[in-house]
């Protein structure tokens, strides 16, 4: 018995073990917490909550505005804002939360090197991984489905027209607002997990979505110039809006928001594929990114 | 001007992952703007394109906020700040030290690369490279002012600068123009379109407007980080 030499007659913990769901389950709703600043000081809840009511903003002016001009008879010119398009339309809105957020996720246990006391729960690496970038997912969800929602809740209330087309459209912009969270949150969790130094993370990040996105604006505005429609519109892929706007044209049926739909074709399923590997690649850096977190 | 100040912010910006995205900014723009070249698309239009779009629409901001909040940001964050407030030097000097390294920093990864970027594109063209590295400068002095003042202010200056540059230079001025009249970008448009006589640059808000606001947020956000620094309490970080 090994256990006799440590045993120097404290008294033992006989209660419940709770276990490693429970640990995955506790990590998960402390990061979705933590994410939006709860259970954190004010200064912590104050961008979250401001950047989350920016973005409801233009979809409750939205149904107000329909509402208005349904009551004064001009209701057929005045239509809500498409629920696919709004992630693309506020981009730089859902950019900045992730940048602001995903270090608040990645960064601080690596910053603080507390991950070994993670690690000696019975909680694995990628348990740990999963965990944060479910967390960090529903808290992106959440963000861009509300607004979303509350289009659908106005169209409702509003009364409009092919309510059964409404509800088809926004049921196709929920599933691509998972899908932009996946994705996002992915590449933000990522780059945030490789920068843990304060502040700089932030700039990481938003500098991969702002480059990203600008140097694909450019090229496509060029080759556009030029009528070189197809470079324009494989351009799309490498930019993370555009990407998953591809994805919700080619399979969810939408119409397209982001200034070029995927090419006709393979295009669409390439795009799919794409985002798919992202979602996969972006889990396994950050299971290889934590695994050996605790050395140093 | 403190040379030990100087040289200690250089080191401290010039660490090995910063330096990764410092170089990989401008990197970019000189890629795109070789791969241009290349395939033969760069005319004035298009190099004016990508100079006002990728250039002063996202290098230029990034970089000034990575350079203007990076310099003192973190130092306020974890508290080391008071090491160097405790030396006899005027607070206001502190200040005014990393404003200047802040600006090196962004002259060298992002003024010149422009230059660079449009000597690729056009030569001396219309005077294109000139009037757009003459647009950067200037519009990353003010940048810089900016984001140092707000690096004091606040602690979450990196997002409050991204909120200035992409909701309100991006997203409000493109459906309500008259944000434009307060956009650092557009003022550095305005200068470039004072420099070169190439059409494609269109400016939107004039340089008698631009000039005089270029030096007011300059001299004000220097001013400000002086003073503020003054009467800093350095709270616990998170």
């Amino acid at each position: 018995m090994t256990s006799v030499i440590h045993d120097i007659g404290y008294r033992h913990y006989d209660g419940k073990r709770l276990g490693r769901a429970y640990a995955v389950r506790s990590l998960f709703t402390h990061n979705l917490r933590a994410a939006y600043g709860l259970g954190r000081p004010v200064k912590a809840k104050i961008m979250p909550f401001l950047l989350c009511a920016i973005m409801l903003m233009p979809a409750a002016i939205s149904v107000a505005v329909t509402a208005i001009a349904a009551q004064v008879g001009a209701g057929r010119d005045v239509q809500l804002i498409r629920y696919s398009a709004y992630a693309v339309y506020l981009q730089p809105l859902i950019a900045i939360f992730l940048a602001a957020q995903a270090p608040v996720i990645a960064s601080r246990d690596l910053r603080f090197h507390v991950t070994p006391l993670y690690f000696s729960r019975p909680l694995s690496r990628l348990d740990y991984v999963l965990a944060k970038y479910g967390a960090f997912t529903t808290a992106l969800f959440i963000l861009l489905a509300t607004p979303v929602t509350i289009l659908y809740i106005g169209a409702l209330v509003t009364k409009q027209k092919h309510i059964g087309t409404h509800t088809v459209h926004w049921l196709a912009a929920v599933a691509g607002c998972l899908l932009f969270a996946l994705v996002l949150a992915g590449l933000g969790l990522v780059v945030a997990a490789f920068t843990p130094r304060r502040g700089f993370g932030v700039t990481a990040v938003m500098a991969v979505y702002l480059l990203s996105t600008t140097a694909v604006a450019a090229v496509q505005g060029i080759a556009e110039n030029q009528t070189q429609f197809t470079v324009a519109q494989w351009a799309g892929m490498f930019a993370p809006f555009n990407l998953v706007d591809g994805v919700q044209v080619w399979a969810l049926r939408a119409k397209q928001s982001a200034p070029e739909p995927p090419p006709s074709g393979i295009g669409g399923p390439v795009f799919t594929l794409l985002c798919a590997a992202l979602i996969v690649g972006c889990v396994a850096i950050l299971y290889l990114r934590f695994r050996k977190a605790g050395a140093k | 001007m403190n040379p030990v100040i100087a040289s200690i912010t250089f080191r401290a910006m010039l660490s090995k992952r910063r330096i990764l995205l410092l170089f990989l900014l401008p990197a970019l723009l000189l890629m795109l703007s070789i791969g241009l070249r290349a395939s033969g698309h760069a005319d004035l239009d298009n190099a004016t394109m990508l100079l006002t779009q990728f250039g002063l629409g996202a290098l230029l901001p990034l970089l000034a906020l990575l350079a203007g909040t990076g310099v003192i940001g973190p130092e306020i964050d974890d508290g080391q700040i008071m090491y160097i407030m405790t030396k006899p030097i005027a607070r206001p000097v502190i200040s005014t030290t990393k404003y200047v390294v802040s600006v090196v920093l962004v002259v060298a990864f992002g003024v010149v690369p422009m230059f660079v970027a449009g000597v690729i594109m056009t030569g001396m063209t219309a005077g294109l490279a000139t009037g757009f590295a003459l647009g950067a400068l200037v519009a990353g002095v003010a940048y810089c002012a900016l984001f140092l003042a707000i690096a004091v202010l606040s602690r979450f200056a990196v997002t409050i600068g991204l909120i200035y540059a992409l909701v309100w230079e991006n997203l409000i001025a493109r459906y309500a123009p008259g944000a434009k009249t307060l956009s650092i970008r557009q003022w550095g448009i305005s200068v470039a379109d004072m420099v070169t006589n190439a059409t494609a640059v269109k400016a939107d808000v004039a340089s008698s407007t631009a000039v005089p606001l270029l030096i007011v947020v300059t001299v004000a956000g220097v001013a400000y980080a002086g003073w503020k620094l003054r009467t800093l309490s350095v709270t616990g970080t998170d």
